[in-house]
Parts: structure tokens; C-alpha cells; sequence
């Protein structure tokens, strides 16, 4: 009889031992978590599959442009070929590209860091209006500035005075920063509010005055910071199309985006789209190997703007 | 990522000791030297944005003159006032074209065609975004792909992600093959104009997914906890918690995609092409004309898509309280109280100057 209940005893323990080893989560939160699992799965697809589309169709042959097989066969490597040959000047337009978006990108942090650090740091009356300007600035619609750039640059009847701008780097570089530099200072003013100003305050105790603070405590802490600006703003850039499509027409001029937005084939009837393809993964993947290696900290970068 | 969201709304702590953030070392007296500091960027927006505006407005009352000159007999060149005729022409009907919703006017048409792609877009990007959001807030592991992944359509040029969807949704491309359908979408149908929904939203949903995440990070567990307890089902929680604490972030980047897609270019130009009356928006029509030497009309077009930009922007500060700037340091209009009386309110201090402003 005892020995009977001491068996019946030890079963039940090891049956609690078992439940506290597994702790048993409700179904509802395992289908959630399990849910959620394939939920990832589905946005990663979601994001992926036309990029991956685009890396296919670049890799077959050129005569099979328009093939629907998932992968492609043979694997070739003719449209890459067909990018740089002499008609398209693509590599020109790539070293036009990197002109132009370096000089936007080391302009706007020029004059953006100091903006910034002036809007994070400093009170001063006008400052709500300082905000809302610079905010209303990068909502403007670039097309607006269309017009009379374009008149202006072409130094057409009332601006005559004016030097011939079209096919220079100035033309699309200066009209740029009105979206480039609204877009620096608000990442920069985010970042540089994150530094507690205490930093300054014990510098300034030790002797400094404040722009010796700012250059050699303030600046070097924000690096990261300018650095993410730098990669969001050159990314930009980067990818800028209208101002590029209008003021550089000639083809020695272009930039990569509007380069390959004028692909023509050989034949000149049919869209070359293993060659466009090909050329679209060369003038992205620069990027998407940036925007993985730096993920964290562009994240932190848009939500910064985007979300303060 | 979500300390650093986290962060600057956290900053109006210092407001709930108001004696403090008045003693800041750095800002005493030194409203000159803001102005010394911000000098260069003001100079470049004004140089680079407000003058160009400035003379947008103006070319919008002008037109090329191409009428004869009567001492030479030679084409006048030139320009010729012609106050608002321009705008005045658009209720003319002079130039109709045949779009998604009947005959009409290429402006309108154009105007029409804005409007609803932003309606449709942007509604379909935030539920998409959204769902996203909740998706990966759920999630423990992996968060680093998913964000990886996000940001591929974000990094793509919009012209190079247009020419990528012009193959997939060309009449023999893989979209047809998928639905095995042989529909014309690329041929300035109305089917054209969902071909670029889709690639618009490819584009963006993610990043507001991205964006509302961060939101949604700034919720305490507790809140939900709680909830929980008061027997809140799961829906009750989404609907009077979730939605309600992440809609300042929201609201905002749900701005910010209506402005960006209210002057979209690149997306229908790139797919569809330039003059296809089914897909042209403002910003397009703006640019034929203006590259057609037809400045006055381009401009004025441009500058009424800039009005609609700043209403659009003005309604959404207005009405959902979209806090733009979300700085605590600018003082509020009204009244300065004494710094401890200050209650320490909301961040709604970009309401209260929008309302300032304007």
C-alpha cells in the first residue's frame, strides 16, 4: 500500500519536473510567434523577389530579354558587357554621378553641420520659424524650380546675362541642395541632440570657448552621426532623376540614372532589357551593400528625420 | 535603433524642472551667434529655393511672346505679361485629352490623376506599413534581415525600380505570366495606372513599416500589461492603445509619403512614359511644358501643385495634429510662464506654430 502511493508520488513529481522543464506557452502565443515567423518571411519575399527579378534578367543571354524563367539559362554575363560598350557611356555617366552626388553630399554637410548644431543646441527667438522653413523647404516640389532654372540656365530672353549652364555639374549640384540640405539638418539637429549638453558645459569649464567645444568634443562624438547623414544624403543624390534628366542633355554629361533611363538597343525598336537590367544592378548594388553594412545605423537616420 | 527614436522625445524632460533647461550654458545671450551659425544654410536655401520660388511665382503671369514684332517684322521673342491667363486657361478646356475619367482638360486630367494615385497609394502603403510594423514587433529573432530586406526597395533609384517593373509588367513579362492574363499594362490603360500602385507601393510600404516600428517601440509593455488585466481582447489593444500611442510617428511619416507621392515623376515617366494621359501627374505635365518652352504655363501649374502640397501639409497639421517638428525648446507662442508653473504637455508644439505660420 505505501509503497503503492510512493510510486504514484514519485510519477506525479517527475511529471512536474517535466512540465517546469517545458513550460507550457498558451496555443494563442505560439501561433503568434509562429504567425509572425511567417509573416517575416513574407515582407522579406515581398521586398526581395522584384530585386531578385531584376538580378535575373540581367544575367541571361541578350537575346532572351524578355524570358519568364525563374532562373536564367545559360548564366551570362553579355549584358554587363553590352553596359559599357561606346553607344551607352555608361562609365562616363557613373563618374558623372559620383561628381555629382559627392559635391551635393560634402556641400550640404558643410553647411549643414553648423545649422544643426546652431537648431540643437542654441534658444533663440525665431527658431520655430527657422524650423518651419527649413521643413516647408524639402516639401516644396522640386518641378517648381523647373521653369526658371531652365530659362535661366539656358540664358534665354530676360536672362542673357546669365553664363550657359545646361550640361554643367553646377546646374544639377546647386539646384539639388534645396532637397539635400533641409534633409542633412534635420538628421544632423537629431543626432546632435542625443549628446548631453553637459559635454560642452565641462569643456567650457576646462577653457574652452564654445567652438573649440564643438570641434574637439562635440564633433568627433558626432561622427556616426555625419557619417549616416553623409550615406542618406549621397543616396539621395544619387538617385535625383528630374533635375539630371532636364539640365544635363548631352550624353557625355549624364548621370547613371539618366543614362540608363536612355538605353536605347542596337537595333534601336526593341527595349533592351537584359542591358537595362544589368546596368540597374551595377548603379544599386554600390548602394545596397552601403544600406546592409550600415542598416542600424540608417535606420536610426530616417527615423531620426522622419519621426524626429 | 530604438533608443535612438526614443531619444529626442524624451528630451522634454528637462521642461519638467523648467528652471533648468533656462540655464543652458550654451544659449545665453547667444541668439547672435545662432544666427552667425545658421547663416550659411539660410543663405543656401534662400539662394537655391527661395529665389527660384520667387521667380516661379513670377513667370507663372508670363507667357512666351511669340507674336510679331511690328517695327521689324521679325518673331518678338522675349516675354509678355499676361497676369493670371494662365490659370485662367485651365477652366478654358482648350487642350482636352482623353484620361481615366472621361474627356477633360490635360490639366485636370493631370490634376485627377495626382490625386487619386496619392489617395489609393498612400492608404494602401499605410495598411500594408502597418501590419509590417506589428509584424516585426512581434518578432524576436531575425529583426536584422527583415530591416536588411526593407531597405532594398528604399535604396534602389525610383528610376531604375520603374524600368525594373516596366519588364515585369510588360505584355509578355512574368506579372502576365503570373495571372495568366495578357493584360496591356504598360499601354497607357487604366490598368497602367494600378501597374504603378503596385510598384509604388513596393517601394515605400516598407518604409513606413520601418518608421512606424520605431513608433511603436516607445510603447512601455506595461500599458499592454495592464490592459491585459482589465481583459482587453487583442483587437481592443490595437484599436485603443497601439493605434492611439504610435499615431504621432505615424501621422507624420503618412505625411511625408502623401507630400513625396503627391509630386511623383519618376515612377510614371520611367514605366509608362512621358504624355500618357492615364498615369501623367502634375509634376510631369509641369515639365513637358517647361521643356517645351512653354514656361509661363509650366510654371503656373507648378506653383498651383505647390499650393496643393502646402493645403495637403496644412490639413494634415490641422486636423490629425502632425507634429513636424517636434522641438521642445521652441517656445510656445502664447504666454511664457514661469518655468516651474510650465506643465510639462505634450509634444504638440509643432501644432502650435503650424497654427502660428500660416
Amino acid at each position: 500500500m505505501s509503497t503503492t502511493t510512493e510510486v504514484h508520488e514519485e510519477h506525479t513529481t517527475q511529471e512536474e519536473v517535466e512540465r517546469l522543464a517545458h513550460p507550457k506557452r498558451p496555443l494563442k502565443a505560439r501561433i503568434g510567434v509562429i504567425g509572425s515567423y511567417v509573416g517575416m518571411i513574407a515582407i522579406v519575399l515581398y521586398c526581395i523577389i522584384p530585386f531578385y527579378w531584376m538580378v535575373v534578367s540581367s544575367l541571361r543571354l541578350p537575346t532572351e530579354g524578355r524570358s519568364t524563367e525563374l532562373i536564367p539559362s545559360p548564366i551570362s554575363l553579355e549584358n554587363f558587357q553590352a553596359v559599357f560598350s561606346a553607344q551607352n557611356n555608361f562609365g562616363r555617366s557613373l563618374i558623372n554621378s559620383v561628381i555629382v552626388a559627392g559635391t551635393t553630399t560634402i556641400l550640404t554637410l558643410l553647411f549643414g553641420i553648423i545649422g544643426a548644431y546652431a537648431l540643437a543646441r542654441l534658444r533663440f527667438r525665431g527658431k520655430g520659424a527657422v524650423l518651419w522653413l527649413i521643413m516647408a523647404c524639402s516639401m516644396f516640389p522640386l518641378v517648381v524650380l523647373l521653369p526658371p532654372l531652365l530659362k535661366m540656365f539656358s540664358s534665354t530672353e530676360p536672362f542673357t546675362w546669365f553664363p550657359y549652364w545646361i550640361n554643367t555639374y553646377q546646374s544639377v549640384i546647386i539646384p539639388g541642395l534645396s532637397f539635400a540640405l533641409p534633409l542633412a539638418v534635420w538628421n544632423l539637429t537629431a543626432f546632435f541632440k542625443q549628446l548631453p549638453v553637459e559635454l560642452e558645459q565641462a569643456a567650457m569649464v576646462d577653457g574652452c570657448t564654445p567652438g573649440v567645444a564643438f570641434r574637439k568634443v562635440i564633433l568627433p562624438l558626432a561622427a556616426p552621426g555625419v557619417f549616416t547623414t553623409a550615406i542618406i544624403v549621397f543616396i539621395g543624390a544619387w538617385n535625383e532623376f528630374l533635375l539630371a534628366l532636364t539640365f544635363l542633355q548631352d550624353a557625355s554629361m549624364q548621370t547613371a540614372t539618366v543614362a540608363i533611363s536612355k538605353f536605347t538597343g542596337t537595333t534601336g525598336f526593341d527595349t533592351p532589357y537584359g542591358t537595362i537590367m544589368a546596368a540597374g544592378v551595377l548603379v544599386t548594388v554600390p548602394l545596397i551593400i552601403a544600406v546592409l553594412l550600415f542598416q542600424r545605423r540608417i535606420v536610426a537616420g530616417l527615423t531620426a528625420g522622419g519621426v524626429k | 535603433m530604438a533608443t535612438a527614436t526614443a531619444e529626442p522625445r524624451s528630451v522634454p524632460t528637462t521642461e519638467g524642472d523648467g528652471h533648468k533647461h533656462k540655464k543652458n550654458a550654451l544659449s545665453d545671450g547667444q541668439g547672435r551667434l545662432a544666427w552667425i551659425l545658421l547663416a550659411p544654410t539660410l543663405l543656401v536655401i534662400l539662394v537655391v529655393a527661395g529665389i527660384p520660388v520667387a521667380m516661379s511665382i513670377r513667370e507663372a503671369f508670363f507667357q512666351t511672346n511669340t507674336g510679331v514684332d511690328p517695327n521689324t517684322g521679325m518673331i518678338a521673342g522675349g516675354e509678355i505679361f499676361v497676369g493670371l491667363q494662365n490659370f485662367t486657361d485651365i477652366f478654358r478646356g482648350q487642350n482636352p485629352v482623353v484620361g481615366n475619367y472621361g474627356t477633360m482638360d490635360r490639366f485636370w486630367n493631370a490634376f485627377l490623376n495626382t490625386t487619386f494615385l496619392t489617395i489609393v497609394c498612400v492608404i494602401i502603403e499605410t495598411i500594408l506599413g502597418v501590419a509590417m510594423a506589428l509584424i516585426m514587433a512581434k518578432a524576436f529573432r531575425g529583426r536584422g534581415i527583415v530591416r536588411a530586406g526593407i531597405l532594398v526597395p528604399w535604396a534602389i533609384p525610383t528610376i531604375v525600380s520603374a524600368l525594373m517593373w516596366k519588364l515585369i509588367f510588360d505584355s509578355s513579362g512574368v506579372m502576365n505570366r503570373i495571372i495568366g492574363r495578357e493584360i496591356l499594362w504598360l499601354a497607357d490603360t487604366g490598368a497602367s495606372f494600378w501597374a504603378i500602385v503596385i510598384a509604388d507601393t513596393w517601394k515605400t510600404a516598407a518604409f513606413i513599416g520601418l518608421l512606424t516600428l520605431a513608433g511603436l517601440q516607445t510603447i512601455p509593455a506595461e500599458v499592454y500589461e495592464a490592459a491585459k488585466v482589465d481583459g482587453a481582447t487583442t483587437w481592443q489593444q490595437f484599436v485603443r492603445i497601439t493605434l492611439p500611442m504610435v499615431k504621432p510617428t505615424l501621422v507624420v511619416a503618412v505625411l511625408f509619403r502623401t507630400l513625396d507621392t503627391l509630386r511623383m515623376f519618376d515612377l510614371p515617366y520611367g514605366m509608362i512614359g512621358a504624355g500618357k494621359y492615364r498615369v501623367e501627374t502634375l509634376s510631369i505635365f509641369a515639365y513637358q511644358e517647361a521643356t517645351q518652352e512653354r514656361y509661363g504655363p509650366a510654371a503656373a501649374y507648378a506653383i498651383i501643385l505647390f499650393l496643393y502640397v502646402l493645403l495637403v501639409a496644412f490639413l494634415f497639421v490641422k486636423i490629425l495634429g502632425a507634429d513636424v517638428i517636434g522641438d521642445a525648446d521652441v517656445p510656445k507662442k502664447k504666454k511664457k510662464r514661469k518655468g516651474d508653473q510650465e506643465p510639462a504637455g505634450p509634444p504638440a508644439t509643432g501644432l502650435e506654430m503650424a497654427g502660428g505660420a500660416h
